[in-house]
């Protein structure tokens, strides 16, 4: 099985969050596991929590729920605290919850895609190498959520993009 | 500028000059924005809210929109002085409350309105008379575009501006206009009408404070929705919904007019009779009585009196405004005692 989120690595940690009420099991590799902060309350990494269950005397799944919780790199927010205050912590949180926050904006808005204006020079970003993997992260969600307008104009971005890339690389050989 | 010049003042939006302003009394355009990689305010520790008013702190300063402002750091504020500024409308109760380095920087005429440290970093607002969310808006765009020459914004392609609570993401943008429905709430249809509109993603509050009942007939209509359409089509979406209202609520006054002219006659000037002759008044009762005598004068039944007059009593007759003008703090009794003399010597003069 595959990591759920770098689909690179195969995942080797399993766990089951609790999210709207609802119960969803999340596949990850050991590597996305301490970049998207899931750290026990004792502080131990994941994999070194998991490994310890049998120490601590965790035996069932729910108890091993309530132990690994997720926690924002960036200002260690966790989500007990999203849902108590009803407040992010910073710009990463999004990132960090995204799974929680998709169901709520899409609640809350209608839609979880913004439209509106950009910073200046946002436009620009999109000439990048490093911004091929968030276009195919957004054509990969455009399909999986059926807008396929969307879709299209994503892979015409990425096509646009690559080219881009080649003619480049030609440029400096 | 100081805090106390602006008692000397009126409210730009008060002036009653912008369109509609019969029925509307003011639009408003807000902003949210945060810095990259610093905590939201509301969840940052005290050195990191220091930084970030270190940081917008002299970016305001030089900013061309706002030449001659007063930059007010809330930790040297007075208790009265938050509450007379949170009475203009000039900050939140948020920020008038809680944890350090809150600053709020105000422009010259009281139309932009800065807040630093609220529950996100910097939260900008442009204030209008009447009906005017497109100058608002024009106005607040200028703003923001100069900030960002300056700031780095927390910002992300598929979400928008990130800001603290979810329900501000994306545009960050709250427009809202403030109506006064004397004539629907008198035909008992306000309650259908406002009811309807939060199906269609407005949000309504009533003008003092939050949740609590409308008083003098305002209510609060904004944008419920901040992501996923553009700032334009927001405006614009509010618009149309809020001149839908304004023709319901001039055609409830051309009904009552018609209809029981003698009953708002009578109505009107038992008003204006208490307002001019009262000697102790609270301002829940002044509040309902201004908003009688405001549609008196709209619907030319009060003659000789300045709706400026009575729009700028709505502000002056609030608790902070009244120890403000007194210059001293001063117990419930002796305010509503000091607030019937006002409303009296401003109605006579
Ligand atoms: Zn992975
Ligand atoms: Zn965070």
């Amino acid at each position: 099985m595959l990591c759920d989120i770098c689909h690179k690595r195969e995942a080797t940690i399993h766990v089951t969050e609790i999210i709207n009420n609802e119960v969803q099991e999340i596949h990850v590799c050991e590597e996305c596991a301490e970049k998207k902060g899931m750290v026990t309350k004792q502080n131990f990494g994941l994999a070194g929590f998991l490994g310890g269950l049998a120490d601590f005397g965790f035996t069932s799944e729910e108890e091993a729920v309530n132990e690994v919780e997720l926690k924002c790199p960036g200002c260690g927010l966790t989500l007990t605290d999203f849902k108590k205050i009803g407040r992010l912590g910073c710009d990463r949180c999004y990132e960090t919850f995204q799974k929680a926050l998709l169901p709520l904006l899409r609640k809350i808005h209608g839609t979880a895609q913004h439209s509106g204006k950009m910073p200046a020079g946002t436009g620009k970003e999109l000439e990048n190498e490093s911004d091929l993997g968030r276009l195919e992260r957004e054509l990969k969600r455009a399909i999986e959520e059926e807008e396929f307008e969307e879709a299209a104009k994503i892979r015409d971005k990425i096509r646009d993009l690559k080219e881009k890339n080649k003619r480049e690389k030609k440029d400096e050989a | 500028m100081k805090l106390d010049d602006l008692l000397k003042q009126t409210n730009e939006w008060l002036k009653e000059t912008g369109p509609e302003c019969e029925i509307v009394m003011s639009s408003r355009v807000r902003y949210a924005r945060n810095l990259k990689g610093i905590p939201f305010s509301h969840w940052a520790g005290t050195k990191q809210r220091k930084k970030v008013l270190s940081i917008i702190e002299p970016v305001l300063l030089r900013n061309s929109c706002l030449k001659n402002s007063l930059f007010l750091k809330m930790d040297e504020v007075n208790a009265v002085d938050k509450q007379f500024l949170v009475e203009r409308h000039l900050i939140s109760r948020e920020l008038a409350s809680g944890n350090s380095s809150k600053a709020v920087n105000i422009s010259e005429k009281e139309i932009f309105s800065l807040m630093i440290n609220e529950e996100d970093h910097l939260r900008s607002q442009v204030m209008q008379s009447g009906f005017n969310l497109n100058e608002a808006f024009r106005l607040i765009e200028k703003l923001d575009l100069e900030l960002e020459k300056s700031f780095d914004f927390a910002y992300d392609r598929r979400w928008g501006y990130l800001t603290a609570c979810p329900t501000n993401v994306g545009t960050g943008m709250r427009a809202s206009v403030m109506l006064h429905l004397p004539a629907l709430v008198m035909t008992k249809r306000v309650r259908r009408i406002l009811e309807s509109i939060t199906k269609l993603n407005l949000a309504v509050r009533g003008l003092y404070g939050e949740g609590s009942e409308a008083a003098g007939n305002f209510f609060q209509i904004s944008n419920q929705v901040t992501l996923g359409r553009s700032e334009r089509e927001l405006i614009d979406g509010i618009t149309r919904i809020i001149k839908q209202i304004i023709n319901y609520e001039q055609k409830a006054r051309d009904f009552l007019f018609e209809d029981s002219k003698k009953q708002l006659e009578d109505k009107i000037f038992r008003a204006y009779g208490i307002l001019t002759n009262a000697r102790i008044i609270s301002s829940k009762e002044t509040i309902d009585l201004l908003s009688l005598a405001r549609l008196g004068i709209n619907l030319n039944i009060l003659p000789g009196i300045n709706i400026k007059t009575v729009n700028e009593l709505f502000i002056l007759i609030q608790p902070a405004h009244i120890q403000k003008i007194e210059g001293r703090v001063l117990d419930i009794e002796e305010r509503d005692f000091k607030r019937a003399q006002l409303v009296r010597k401003k109605l006579k003069a």
